[in-house]
C-alpha cells in the first residue's frame, strides 16, 4: 500500500472514530442497554418522538399599555390639582384605543399652563400631545414607545413563564419569542402531554399575598388550633412559616391568618431589592396597583399596630407590624441574605404576568404516539437502507460493497453531527435521514455509471476510475449545492418540525460529499492497487 | 432504433454486467407533443379539481389542522371504537359541529375528533377540554389521548404565508445558483420544471381527496415533502443539464435536439436507477412510516415519479424550444452553452 493511501485511510478511520464518539460519547459500558442510554444522552428527541406539549401564546400587550396609561391618568390628575389647573375629567375616550388619553374641560385662560404641564418632559417622552375642541387635550402614546413597551412586556412574560416552568422542574423546556407573529411566545415542554397540567404550570400561582395576622406564632399546628378554642372560624386559616421566621422560634412556627388576603398576586405591580435607609437592612420594595393601593391604605390606616403576614406558596415568609397607613408602595424588611432578597423580588414578580395570555396554538403528543413514531420511522429507515444495500450489491457487485461502506459512514457522520451539535431529532428529521440515503445512493450511481461508460469506451481500470470520478464530481457538486441551498432556506423560514428536517438533510448532504466522493475514491484506489495488470474493476 | 431493457452482457474482457439500459437511443424530443399533452392533462385535471374543491370545501386542497385552524383530538381506544357511541357521548356534552372519523387500520383503534375553527381565541381551549371530559365520562379509562392539536385562526394564516414564502425563496435561490453555474435559460427551464412538479403533486392531493382518500391533507410536513421533491427534481434536471453542458463543449457542431437526446440517453440508466432506489426508500416510508408521515410520503411517491419525468420531458425540451425561438428571431445560432464549470 502506498504511503499516501495509508494517510488517507488513517484520516477516514479518524473521522469514523470522532463521529462514533459524537453518537455514543464515552459510554459507561458496552452492553446494549448502556450504549442505548449513551445515545439517548447525546441525541435529543423532538417533542413528536418523546411526547410533550408545544404551545404558542399571544401576549395581550394592550393590557400593559392600558396599565401604563391608567398610571399616567392618575398622575395627570394629581399634577393638575397640584398646579391648580381646572379640568373636568381625565379619561380614555375610546375603550378600543388603550393608548389615547383625553384631558377634558380645561379652562381657556389656563391653556398655556396646561400646555406647559402636559407637553413638559414628564409626558412628552412617552406621548404626543395636542389640543382639541371644547378645551380638551389629547395624549397619544408614541408608536416607538408603545412598541418598546410591547417588547418589554413580552420579555417579562417569557421571564415569568420560565420561572414558573423552572420551579416545576420540567427538563429542557424551551420558552422563546415566536418569530411568525407579533408578541407571541413559543413554549415547548418535553414529557408533559396533559394540556390541563401545562396550563396550571404556566398560569401557576406563585402568588404573593399579604394577610392580616389574627394570632401567632405557635410552635405547632395543634397549639394554634387550641388557642382558637379548637374551632377555627371559617374566615381564618392556619399557615406554617418558613426560613428565618421558623428559625427564630427554635423550630416550626404557625400563624392564624385571615383567609381572605388584603392584597394578592396581580395587585402587585413590581418588586425590587432595596436597602433600608435607616437600618441598612436589605428590603424588598414593592409597589401596588392603584386600585389595590387604595384598598391597602384603607386597611393599614385602620389597623395601625396590628400585624400583617407576607404569604407565598402557602407559607408565611414575613410578619410585620403596621406602623402607619401604606398606600401603593412599601418595603418588606427582614434579615434577608442578598440571594434571598433577589429570590423574593423575583418570585414576587412571577406572581403577576405583565399582561394576560391567550393560547393560539396548542399541540401535544402523547408518549405512546411518540414511541410508535420512533418505531415506525426507524423501521422505515432500516428497511429503506437494507433495500438499497441489497440492490447496490447485486447491481454493482464488488463495487457495491464500496457504495454500501460509503453509505454506512454517511449515516455515522450524520448521527455524530447530531450528537455534537445537540440538534434535535424529529420525525421529519428521520425522513430527512431517509432522503439523505437517497442522495447518497445517487452520488454513487452517478460515479459508477460514469466509470462503466469509461470502461465501455475502452479505458484501463485506473484511468476509467479516475475519469469517472472527475466527470461525476461536477454533477455531484451542482446537485448537492442546489439541495443544500433549498434545505438552508427551509431552515431559515421553517419552524419546529420542518427545521428538524432541514437540519438532518443539510448535515447528511455535507457528509455525503465526503463519503460518496472521498471515501469511495480511497476504497477504489486500494482496490486498484491489488489488481493484476490488465485486470478490470468489478463494477 | 436500438433499445434494450434489462440484460446481462458478457463484454470483451469477460465482464458480466447487470444493466437496465445500455446504449439506448430514444428520440425524446420527437415525443415532445405527447409530453406536452400528458403534462397539460395532469396539470389541468389538478387545477380543475382544485377549483372544484375550492368551491366546495373552501380551499383547493384539504388542509391539515395546522393550516386550517381548529381542534383535533386523536384518541386510541382499548377496543375497536364505535363511532356512533362516541358521537352520542360528544352530543351529550353539548359539543356542536364535531367531526368524528377513524384513521389508519381498524387494528390501530384510533379516532380523530375534530372541531371547526374557533374565531374567538379564548374559546379555543374549551372545545378540547369538553371533548376530553365527554370521553372520560363515557369511557372511564379505556382510552388514551394520543395527540391534541388546537390551532387558532391567526396561526394558520401565518404558517400559510411562511410556507408560500419558503417555497418561493427556495426556487429563487436555486435559479440564482443555476444562473451562476450554467446560464439563465437553464435556471428558468429547471424552475419551470419544478413548478410543473409542484402543481401536479398538489393537484394529486386535491384529486385523491376528490376520489375519497382520507387523511391526505396539506400540512407543514407535506410542505417539507414538496420542498424535498423540488430538490430531487432539480437534482435530476441538473444531472441532464450537466451532461448537455459537457457534450456542448465536446461537439460544437452537433444539432441541439440531437445533442440533448444523446445527453438524456447517456444519463438515462443513472436517472432510472436513482429514481428507482429513492422510490424504494420513500415507498418504505409510505408503508412503514405510520399515519403521521402518510401525507409526507404520498407527496414524495408522486413527486419522485413526476420529478424524474419532468427533467426529461419538460426541462430539456424547453432548452431546445428556446434555442429554436432564438434562431427564428435571427439571433446568433450560438448554442446556449454553459459559461462556467470545469470538466
Amino acid at each position: 500500500m502506498k504511503k499516501n493511501l495509508k494517510n488517507k485511510v488513517a484520516l477516514i478511520i479518524a473521522v469514523l472514530v470522532i463521529f462514533l464518539y459524537g453518537i455514543f460519547g464515552a459510554p459507561s459500558g458496552v452492553t446494549g442497554k448502556d450504549l442505548l442510554q449513551s445515545v439517548r444522552n447525546r441525541i435529543h428527541l423532538g417533542l413528536d418522538l418523546q411526547g410533550g406539549a408545544h404551545l404558542i401564546l399571544q401576549v395581550q400587550v394592550a393590557d400593559a399599555v392600558n396599565a401604563e396609561t391608567d398610571n399616567t391618568i392618575q398622575d395627570i390628575e394629581q399634577q393638575m390639582k397640584k398646579a391648580n389647573l381646572t379640568f373636568s375629567q381625565v379619561i380614555k375616550p375610546d375603550p378600543n384605543k388603550p393608548d389615547t388619553i383625553q384631558v377634558q374641560g380645561t379652562a381657556p385662560v389656563q391653556s398655556s399652563g396646561v400646555d406647559t404641564l402636559l407637553d413638559g418632559s414628564r409626558y412628552a417622552d412617552e406621548y404626543d400631545v395636542s389640543s382639541g375642541l371644547n378645551n380638551s387635550w389629547t395624549l397619544t402614546m408614541k408608536p416607538i414607545y408603545e412598541r418598546d413597551l410591547d417588547q418589554r412586556t413580552v420579555v417579562e412574560a417569557i421571564a415569568t413563564i420560565t420561572d414558573r416552568v423552572d420551579a416545576l422542574g420540567v427538563t429542557e423546556p424551551q420558552i422563546a419569542p415566536y418569530g411568525l407573529g407579533a408578541n407571541q411566545i413559543l413554549v415547548e415542554l418535553p414529557g408533559i402531554s396533559d394540556l390541563d397540567r401545562v396550563k396550571t404550570i404556566i398560569q401557576s400561582t406563585a402568588r404573593l399575598e399579604i394577610h392580616a395576622v389574627v394570632s401567632g406564632p405557635f410552635p405547632s399546628q395543634q397549639a394554634a388550633l387550641t388557642s382558637a378554642g379548637n374551632a377555627l372560624p371559617a374566615d381564618e386559616e392556619i399557615l406554617p412559616a418558613t426560613g428565618e421566621l421558623a428559625g427564630t422560634g427554635g423550630g416550626d412556627a404557625y400563624y392564624i391568618l385571615q383567609r381572605i388576603a388584603i392584597v394578592a398576586g396581580s395587585d402587585f405591580r413590581s418588586a425590587e431589592p432595596g436597602v433600608n435607609q435607616n437600618t441598612g437592612q436589605r428590603t424588598v420594595n414593592f409597589t401596588l396597583t392603584d386600585e389595590a393601593g387604595d384598598k391597602f391604605w384603607d386597611y393599614t390606616s385602620a389597623n395601625v399596630g396590628k400585624s400583617m403576614a407576607v404569604v407565598m406558596g402557602g407559607t408565611v415568609r414575613e410578619v410585620a407590624t403596621i406602623q402607619s397607613g401604606i398606600r401603593d408602595s412599601g418595603e418588606i424588611t427582614g434579615s434577608f441574605s442578598p440571594d434571598e432578597v433577589t429570590m423574593l423580588s423575583k418570585l414576587l414578580r412571577t406572581g403577576a404576568l405583565p399582561a394576560s395570555l391567550n393560547y393560539i396554538e396548542a399541540t401535544t403528543v402523547g408518549s405512546t404516539l411518540g414511541a410508535d413514531s420512533i418505531r415506525e420511522g426507524v423501521t422505515a429507515a432500516i428497511v429503506g437502507v437494507l433495500l438499497v444495500w441489497g440492490f447496490m450489491l447485486v447491481y454493482y457487485k464488488s463495487s457495491g460493497i464500496n457504495a454500501d461502506l460509503a453509505l454506512f459512514l454517511n449515516l455515522v457522520i450524520l448521527l455524530g453531527f447530531m450528537g455534537f451539535s445537540q440538534a434535535t431529532l424529529t420525525l421529519p428529521g428521520i425522513a430527512g435521514v431517509i432522503l439523505t440515503i437517497g442522495m447518497g445512493v445517487d452520488s454513487n450511481v452517478l460515479i459508477f455509471e460514469r466509470i462503466r461508460e469509461e470502461i465501455r469506451a475502452g479505458k484501463a481500470a485506473a484511468a476509467a476510475v479516475d475519469q469517472g470520478f472527475a466527470h461525476a464530481w461536477t454533477t455531484i457538486l451542482d446537485t448537492h449545492v442546489t439541495t443544500i441551498v433549498s434545505a438552508a432556506i427551509l431552515f431559515l423560514f421553517g419552524t419546529g418540525p420542518v427545521k428538524g428536517f432541514a437540519t438532518t438533510l443539510t448535515f447528511g448532504l455535507a457528509a455525503n460529499l465526503f463519503t460518496a466522493v472521498y471515501v469511495s475514491r480511497v476504497i477504489f484506489e486500494a482496490h486498484l492497487n491489488r489488481l493484476r495488470p490488465g485486470e478490470m474493476v468489478s463494477i | 432504433m436500438e433499445r434494450r431493457g434489462l440484460r446481462a452482457t458478457t463484454s470483451t474482457k469477460g465482464r458480466a454486467e447487470v444493466e437496465f439500459f445500455h446504449s439506448v437511443n430514444v428520440d425524446w424530443l420527437g415525443k415532445k407533443w405527447y409530453f406536452l399533452a400528458f403534462s397539460l392533462i395532469f396539470s389541468v385535471a389538478g387545477v380543475i379539481s382544485m377549483g372544484w374543491q375550492w368551491a366546495h370545501i373552501g380551499s383547493p386542497v384539504p388542509l391539515g389542522v395546522d393550516f386550517r385552524g381548529g381542534t383535533e383530538v386523536t384518541v386510541q381506544f382499548a377496543e375497536v371504537p364505535n363511532v356512533n357511541r362516541i358521537r352520542q357521548a360528544i352530543d351529550a356534552q353539548g359539543i356542536k359541529g364535531a367531526d368524528i372519523s377513524t384513521i389508519g387500520n381498524p387494528a390501530d383503534r384510533e379516532v380523530v375528533i375534530g372541531l371547526p375553527e374557533q374565531m374567538n381565541e379564548k374559546a379555543l381551549d374549551v372545545g378540547r377540554s369538553d371533548i376530553e371530559s365527554a370521553l372520560r365520562s363515557h369511557y372511564t379509562t379505556n382510552f388514551i389521548v394520543r395527540s391534541v392539536d388546537v390551532v387558532g385562526p391567526t396561526v394558520g394564516h401565518q404558517l400559510e404565508k411562511q410556507a408560500a414564502l419558503a417555497t418561493f425563496y427556495s426556487l429563487i435561490g436555486m435559479l440564482i445558483y443555476l444562473w451562476f453555474r450554467f446560464q439563465l435559460i437553464y435556471g428558468v427551464a429547471a424552475v419551470v420544471a419544478c413548478f410543473h412538479d409542484t402543481l401536479i403533486t398538489v393537484g394529486a392531493f386535491s384529486l385523491a381527496s376528490l376520489f375519497g382518500f382520507n387523511g391526505l391533507e396539506l400540512s407543514l410536513t407535506v410542505i417539507a415533502a414538496i420542498l424535498t421533491l423540488i430538490g430531487y427534481s432539480m437534482n435530476d434536471t441538473i444531472v441532464v443539464f450537466d451532461r448537455i453542458r459537457e457534450n456542448l463543449r465536446l461537439s460544437r457542431r452537433e444539432a441541439l435536439p440531437n445533442l440533448v437526446n444523446r445527453s438524456i440517453n447517456q444519463t438515462l440508466s443513472r436517472t432510472v436507477l436513482t429514481s428507482g432506489l429513492t422510490f424504494l426508500t420513500v415507498l418504505s416510508l409510505f408503508i412503514f412510516g405510520g399515519q403521521v408521515l402518510k401525507g409526507f410520503s404520498f407527496a414524495l411517491v408522486v413527486g419522485i415519479l413526476i420529478g424524474t419525468y419532468s427533467s426529461i420531458a419538460v426541462a430539456s425540451p424547453m432548452l431546445v424550444a428556446y434555442q429554436e425561438w432564438r434562431a427564428k428571431r435571427g439571433r446568433a445560432m450560438a448554442l446556449p452553452a454553459a459559461k462556467r464549470g470545469r470538466s
